[in-house]
């Protein structure tokens, strides 16, 4: 769990890298959450059987990590760690929709692998852009843009203290679990009745916790608003960062780019 | 009219699981006034700091901030009024950045940007932390935080100052730059707290809870010679009103600890 804490959930380090200064953090958040979603709306409007027609999309998360100095290797983490969700949705791909769909050497390929490897390509994708997103911008920015583009505020603020909750649970079960394995020497695992209390304890410790952040934020004037110091604009670079990359992003839906270049190649070569 | 008045008029509290918590305090503390509040742990200092910015509501009795008695209605008066520095600085400190949290407050008030970066400033200044503006909080050190979680609550300019245990896990070097913080503030203070030698530097006036009742209110430094009244408390004398422990005297003249010994 100690690990865990520290080198899955450290999900706090976005709020430090959004603290960067790089053309692309000082943006407008709504330029960025914008082609975030339409990327990855684009990214999910692939039929189940595409595989090649999304590589040239691995161009934007690592065009935004190169030019925002987010170190890659933290997103990758972070990516992989949500990977087993994606394994278990298309797990049974494989086995239901055997039919062959073509041949690497002798090796048969069913539908049913093309589909399982799209699903994890998808939630690569769009799971990274996410990420990428709250490291250049902020989560408490990103909120901010939200309601700038007419999200209800009440959702929004749940947004941001479901993700505000997430540290605090974190922190929590973090340091009980330390005090539980200190004292349960040889026994790595927990057993049910130890976890079923761990848990109810968990439970009301986060709620007293978080019931005193929840002071804390009203003793300095809190009524449903959080304020942003970064300020918003809207300029000539917000539109050009929007309008290329949706134009890019068309570009990639419409045309499969590596089929092009290959028959370009093999045209060549003829 | 004074916002820094402070009263008590027979505040009983009892929280939904049956624990009392106040069984019928009075005081009152007037413009700038430093009061401790010392007493065991439960005795119900952090039940009547709760009190003071209206997070709880008296059950019986009332609690006056100014002349007016804190009600559901005027909270965020009550609230610009009453800082309220929390014992666990984690709790305090939400926002992404330093800078943010501090902004956090005076943003509420609905300042102008302009206004809310001087204050921030300011703020971080008189607590000497301007260096850590842009620091995400929980990566500070414990005496960092409380310096932090102090100028939040200065950025919002308020009269009375309620701190709960302000130097509690703080080592000896950040204690000491802490109550020589606290001493330059004019505010109106009530510091709940076990640190009985700070509580010496920084208040003339203390009162003493013991099961939620005030069982003594008056200058500190007489207060802490009776020793019944402190060991019924759970609490000991200020260390520098010990005997000291090599040499066996007390320096009565400057009220501190023998140190000079050969």
């Amino acid at each position: 769990m100690n690990n865990i804490g520290r080198n899955y959930f450290d999900i706090n380090y976005m709020d430090t890298l959004s603290a960067g200064d790089s053309p692309l953090h000082r943006l407008d958040p709504r330029a960025k959450l914008i082609t975030t979603l339409l990327f990855i709306v684009t990214v999910v409007s692939f039929d189940k059987y595409t595989l090649s027609a999304f590589l040239p999309f691995f161009l934007y998360p690592a065009a935004l990590i190169t030019s925002g100095k987010i170190p890659a290797r933290y997103i990758i983490n972070k990516v992989l760690l949500v990977c087993p969700f994606a394994i278990l949705i298309g797990i049974f791909n494989p086995i239901i929709d055997t039919q062959i769909l073509f041949h690497i050497g002798n090796m048969e390929v069913s539908d049913g692998w093309v589909s399982f490897f799209s699903i994890i390509i998808k939630s690569l994708l769009t799971v990274s852009a996410a990420l990428i997103l709250i490291s250049l911008t902020g989560f408490n920015a990103v909120c901010e843009a939200l309601i700038k583009l007419g999200i209800p505020r009440p959702f929004v603020i749940q947004l941001l203290f479901f993700y505000r909750y997430l540290f605090v649970l974190t922190d929590e079960a973090q340091r009980m679990d330390r005090a539980r394995a200190l004292r349960s020497f040889n026994t790595s695992s927990m057993k049910l009745y130890t976890f079923s209390s761990f848990i109810g304890h968990l439970l009301l410790r986060t709620l007293d916790r978080a019931e005193r952040i929840y002071l804390a934020m009203c003793s300095r004037g809190f009524n449903g608003h959080i304020h942003m110091t970064k300020t918003i604009k809207n300029t000539w670079k917000e539109f050009s960062f929007v309008a290329v990359w949706v134009s890019l992003f068309l570009l990639f839906r419409l045309y499969n780019i590596p089929v092009l270049l290959g028959d370009l190649v093999t045209g060549v070569v003829k | 009219m004074s916002h820094h008045i402070v009263e008590a008029r027979d505040l009983h509290y009892t929280y939904s699981d049956g624990t009392i918590g106040l069984q019928g305090v009075t005081f009152r503390i007037t413009h700038g006034e430093s009061i401790a509040l010392v007493g065991e742990n439960g005795a119900g200092k952090s039940t009547l700091l709760m009190h003071t910015n209206g997070y709880l509501l008296a059950s019986r009795g009332e609690m006056r901030i100014g002349d007016a008695p804190v009600t559901t209605h005027n909270l965020n008066i009550i609230r610009r009024t009453v800082g309220m520095v929390f014992q666990n600085s984690d709790d305090q400190l939400f926002m992404p950045t330093v800078f943010d949290d501090v902004a956090f407050g005076p943003m509420n008030l609905g300042l102008e940007k302009a206004e809310v970066e001087k204050r921030v400033r300011e703020a971080l200044t008189t607590v000497g932390a301007s260096h850590l503006s842009k620091r995400p909080p929980y990566r500070l050190s414990q005496g960092e935080k409380r310096s932090v979680a102090i100028a939040t609550v200065l950025a919002m300019s308020p009269d009375i100052l309620v701190m709960d245990e302000p130097t509690s896990s703080l080592d000896p070097t950040s204690r000491l730059n802490l109550i020589k913080l606290l001493k330059t503030f004019r505010h109106t203070k009530i510091i709940a707290t076990h640190d009985l030698d700070m509580a010496m530097d920084l208040c003339e006036r203390t009162i003493v809870l013991h099961e939620g009742r005030v069982v003594a209110d008056g200058p500190t430094a007489e207060l802490f010679k009776d020793t019944t009244l402190l060991h019924r408390s759970n609490l000991e004398k200020p260390l520098r009103m010990q005997q000291c422990p090599v040499c066996g005297t007390v320096d009565k003249l400057n009220n501190t600890n023998h140190r000079s010994h050969p």
